[in-house]
């Protein structure tokens, strides 16, 4: 091989020396006027061209020292002052010449000043050239002679309103002649594909490539010409240069010429003519690229659309969409072998059409999907992630253009073209809707679109056959659940009777997707349907028996429901939680026997589910707080209750927490409101329980470590009594506080090698807070004022 | 001058689907020193979130939170200790659901007490609170998202931005009301008490 290119460079410098050798000499004789010298010498210069042994880029390069050599000859044979010799007998001598290749560009050169002297009709000497080299049949040399021929003959064209226009030139003549020199080049171009042994094919391809835009010049020349309007496009210019791309049954030639026509004759044209156009496409050879040259054309008609408002219509009339998509469904059902990934990216660039052109047409939209969701039935199963990926394109490309889920959700074949996905890239594509909903802040707002955005999803909610829950990552799975927990906050309608349907859906949904599912999604559920409780509650006084069917104890059924499928799981402590939610919404619907169900229900769980120690502090905790808030109970229930809360407190682990919740419990008996219970006796009850757990935590520190055990838990319950005291609870003295002041002081004393520096800023800053009470003067001044510090 | 942000019970993904965009929109990296959060994030996707605004990140756990490890309670101390000035401020946060009764000014101060500082930072209402009482000042920031309180009815979500300079802190309350933002501020200053074991 690389002697090859050795010996091309070789060869290439020989031609140049050849004709700079030649042009010397023909210069001397075009400085003398002799033309007889000057023929001689430019002849033998162009035999040069006449070598077979240079490839496309080297033959140019030789092709353009002539062409520079030729302009100068024009110019010497333009003046025939100097050589004396009319235009029209230099046309018959240089047929003189030895050998055709030679004679022909001579003759070319000579055409052109013949065609300017207007001695002659323009068309007829054109015909004539245009003939004439039919004499030359290898490729190479005849593509540059012709293309010569085409610079040449470029300003002399009779087009309208130039010179050369006349009665027997019309711009008719300019066109065939353009069109038979392009017919011509494009069968020689043709040719080369079928020369030398197929094993150069590759090379030959490269080759061939490089003298495309030699044979494409015509159309660019034919799509400058003045005179071809639309008419003569459409009747001629179209249909010649179509026949000749269809015929010459060559797919190189076919892709590029396509793509040609496409990119150099205008938009107005290619609407007007897109059935003709269109139909060519079927027609072509199987490998071509059709649907790039079909997206081209269909980018190019987008951005037309896109430039102005008045084109718009002109795309209706010609029913441009609907000739689009047929000619789209003639390709795929012509291409048998077109594979899975061809077929879908025509319909994503049939989409973006559609989209950019016609975006209020949604029934486009849903029908560029339908021949979609046609295509895939036709394939057993799809495998290729190329075309896997193209589909996710086509069902995104509605979300971004509009932004508003709403309106993908209008569309019929929406699901189904989702159905044909493998289980991971539906899935994706799942999450893919849902970030567009959160993107956009979209809410949902109908049930029976909530119903549909369901089933979109439905990969990300449940398991469907075939799917391998053991292979889902933690991560991913998290992050896909947490998504649907996030989605169920959008879906939203100020009607409470379309809002119970809603999540009625939502929970029909998601009741099915397993225990992995439900923890994320029931959550959600439960504040949704707390929210349309409220709502409900709020609009209480407007709504006049016609909301019989709900009811704030119908929407407690349900949440006791939802609640309950979290056994399931299990989840304990989140199910208490949220019982305990729902037992505070009974309270302020002012439903007893409501709350303190869920109340039961908690404490259920809390004696049978819930072990872990930790976990029992934060849950007592949340029944104590909670229960404090209750209203709604007469005295029994609440007995009840509080009963069990503080027995639960002080059976907890350890001595310090159980402490805590003790003294905590002794809120359930004071509550600050007018009408709250304020039984003082049984809070001083429970700070003395408090006090005692207190007094065993210090000593079994003391025996186990050695040393004192928590002194701050004194200092708290310190706080619990100055709490109440100032409250006004009779039962707790300053003589009381006095004294556990002392007790405190002695305890921290008499642990001196081990200060507890936390407790003593407690206590230090309790201490100053009693003095800051005293100095506010008034009843609080004097309340405080019996505390002897 | 150290900015502060005080935030908490956004309760996502389980009772809102995220910040509103327009606090998303205000609360950029780069511009806040520390992070206050007083808990119920819920899940980590808000952790990493935070942890983008500023690294410095202090969290305590609410009952709803994923990750259990947070602890209870937690403090934090701002500014230098300068011979002359006392120019620190002690803040504490606990998200507030172990302190009964929920709200309540009274049983907040002592926890305020118990950890000894000046700012007690809590949540859990979900209702904006600024307070001051002889021991210092209690703010929660309330729920950043709005998001459903057994509480508070018709949460407006908000949070707090506290500028910080020597004894002197400005609290700033950011509030979205009818899809306004509305800013208010409040002015605290720290006495000179007399020095206790700091």
């Amino acid at each position: 091989m690389l002697n090859g290119t050795e010996d091309e460079e070789k060869w290439l410098a020989e031609g140049i020396a050849g004709i700079q050798h030649n042009a010397f000499y023909m210069h001397r004789a075009l400085d003398s006027n002799n033309l007889r010298e000057a023929l001689k010498y430019s002849a033998q210069m162009l035999s040069e061209l006449r070598t077979s042994k240079l490839s496309p880029r080297k033959y140019y390069e030789l092709y353009m020292r002539a062409f520079d050599e030729l302009k100068r000859l024009e110019l010497f044979f333009k003046d025939d002052s100097k050589h004396g010799v009319s235009v029209v007998d230099l046309y018959e001598l240089v047929q003189h010449a030895g050998n055709i290749l030679p004679r022909l560009y001579l003759l070319c050169t000579v055409g052109s000043i013949y065609i300017k002297s207007k001695e002659a009709p323009a068309k007829e000497v054109l015909k004539d050239l245009v003939e004439m080299c039919r004499g030359v049949q290898h490729p190479i040399r005849g593509l540059f002679l012709r293309s010569y021929l085409a610079q040449i003959s470029r300003d002399k064209l009779p087009d309208i309103g130039s010179e050369y226009e006349g009665d027997a030139d019309t711009v008719m003549d300019a066109v065939d002649f353009v069109l038979q020199n392009f017919t011509e080049m494009n069968k020689l171009w043709v040719r080369m594909q079928h020369q030398g042994p197929g094993r150069v094919r590759e090379k030959r391809e490269k080759e061939r490539s490089e003298l495309q835009d030699l044979v494409g010049k015509n159309l660019h020349v034919l799509s400058q010409i003045e005179g071809v309007d639309l008419e003569m496009y459409k009747e001629t210019v179209l249909p010649r240069v179509l026949e000749q791309v269809v015929n010459c049954k060559d797919d190189l030639a076919q892709y590029y010429l396509m793509d040609c026509i496409i990119q150099v004759f205008p938009d107005e044209y290619h609407l007007q003519t897109l059935e003709t156009l269109l139909g060519a496409c079927p027609q072509l050879q199987p490998t071509v690229d059709v649907k790039t040259v079909l997206s081209r054309l269909m980018d190019r008609l987008s951005n037309y659309a896109t430039s102005s408002a008045d084109v718009l219509p002109e795309f209706l009339q010609v029913e441009a969409f609907s000739k689009l998509s047929n000619a789209i469904g003639k390709v795929i059902e012509a291409q048998v072998d077109m594979p899975a990934v061809g077929a879908i990216t025509l319909y994503v660039s049939l989409l973006t059409f559609t989209l950019r052109v016609h975006p209020d047409r949604l029934d486009h939209v849903d029908q560029v999907l339908g021949a979609c969701v046609k295509k895939l039935s036709n394939i057993p199963k799809l495998e290729d992630s190329r075309a896997m990926k193209q589909v996710v394109a086509l069902l995104s490309a509605p979300l971004e253009k509009y932004n508003d889920i709403v309106t993908a959700l209008t569309l019929s074949n929406y699901p189904r073209v989702m159905d044909h996905l493998d289980i991971g890239t539906n899935k994706l594509m799942a999450m893919v809707i849902i970030q567009s909903i959160m993107k956009n802040n979209s809410c949902i707002s109908t049930a029976d679109k909530v119903e549909v955005l369901f089933e979109l999803i439905k990969g990300l909610i449940k398991d469907t056959d075939g799917a391998d829950v053991d292979e889902l990552d933690e991560e991913d799975f998290k992050e896909e659940q947490n998504s649907v927990a996030r989605l169920i906050h959008m879906l939203y309608n100020d009607e409470p009777e379309e809002m119970l349907k809603i999540i009625c859906i939502v929970r029909k949904h998601t009741m099915v997707g397993g225990p992995k599912r439900l923890p994320f999604t029931v959550s959600s559920l439960v504040f949704s349907a707390l929210r349309l409780l409220r709502q409900l509650q709020g609009q209480e006084g407007d709504i006049v028996g016609e909301e019989a069917s709900m009811t704030p104890n119908k929407i407690f059924q349900l949440l006791t429901q939802i609640i309950e499928s979290l056994s399931a799981v299990p989840s304990p402590e989140l199910a208490l939680r949220l019982y305990l939610q729902c037992a505070e919404a009974a309270n302020g619907c002012d439903i007893e026997h409501v709350a303190y169900e869920f109340f039961t229900q908690a404490f259920v769980l809390y004696e049978e589910e819930i072990a872990d120690s930790k976990a029992q502090v934060t849950a007592i905790h949340l029944i104590i707080g909670t229960l404090q808030r209750m209203n709604v109970f007469g005295v029994e229930n609440r007995d009840t209750l509080t009963h069990k809360a503080t027995g639960y407190s002080a059976r907890l682990l350890k001595k310090a927490d159980q402490c805590r919740a003790v003294y905590a419990c002794s809120h359930l008996f004071w509550v600050d409101d007018q009408d709250g219970i304020k039984d003082g006796e049984r809070v001083l009850l429970c700070l003395k329980r408090a006090l005692r757990i207190a007094n065993a935590a210090q000593q079994m520190a003391n025996v186990a470590r050695g040393s004192g055990g928590p002194v701050s838990l004194f200092v708290e319950i310190l706080n619990k009594y100055i709490y109440f005291f100032e409250k006004g609870n009779k039962q707790i003295t300053s003589s009381a506080i006095q004294g556990l002041i002392e007790f405190i002081n002695t305890e921290m004393q008499s642990d001196s090698t081990n200060p507890d520096s936390v407790a003593d800023a407690f206590l230090a800053s309790t201490l100053r807070y009693i003095q800051f009470q005293k100095q506010k003067g008034g009843v609080v001044g004097e309340k405080f004022e019996s505390i002897k510090l | 001058m150290v900015l502060v942000l005080a935030i908490g019970d956004l309760h996502i993904p389980h009772r809102a689907p995220d910040l509103p965009p327009k606090f998303k929109s205000m609360l950029v990296p780069g511009k806040i020193q520390h992070i206050i959060c007083t808990g119920n994030l819920c899940i980590k996707e808000v952790h990493d979130y935070f942890k983008t605004l500023c690294p410095d990140l202090h969290i305590t756990r609410g009952e709803y939170d994923e990750d259990s490890r947070y602890p209870e309670n937690k403090t934090l101390t701002i500014g230098q200790f300068k011979l002359g000035t006392i120019g620190q401020f002690k803040l504490g946060i606990c998200h507030g659901h172990q302190v009964i009764p929920w709200g309540d000014l009274d049983s907040l101060a002592m926890v305020q007490r118990q950890l000894d500082v000046d700012i007690l930072v809590t949540g859990h209402t979900h209702q904006f609170k600024a307070y001051k009482h002889e021991g210092g000042v209690v703010i929660n920031p309330g729920s950043a998202t709005g998001a459903y309180s057994s509480f508070t009815y018709d949460v407006n979500p908000s949070f707090v931005l506290m500028d910080i300079d020597g004894l002197r802190v400005v609290v700033y309350v950011y509030e979205l009301i009818d899809g306004e933002v509305k800013v208010d501020k409040i002015d605290f200053k720290k006495t000179a008490t007399a020095p206790s074991a700091h």
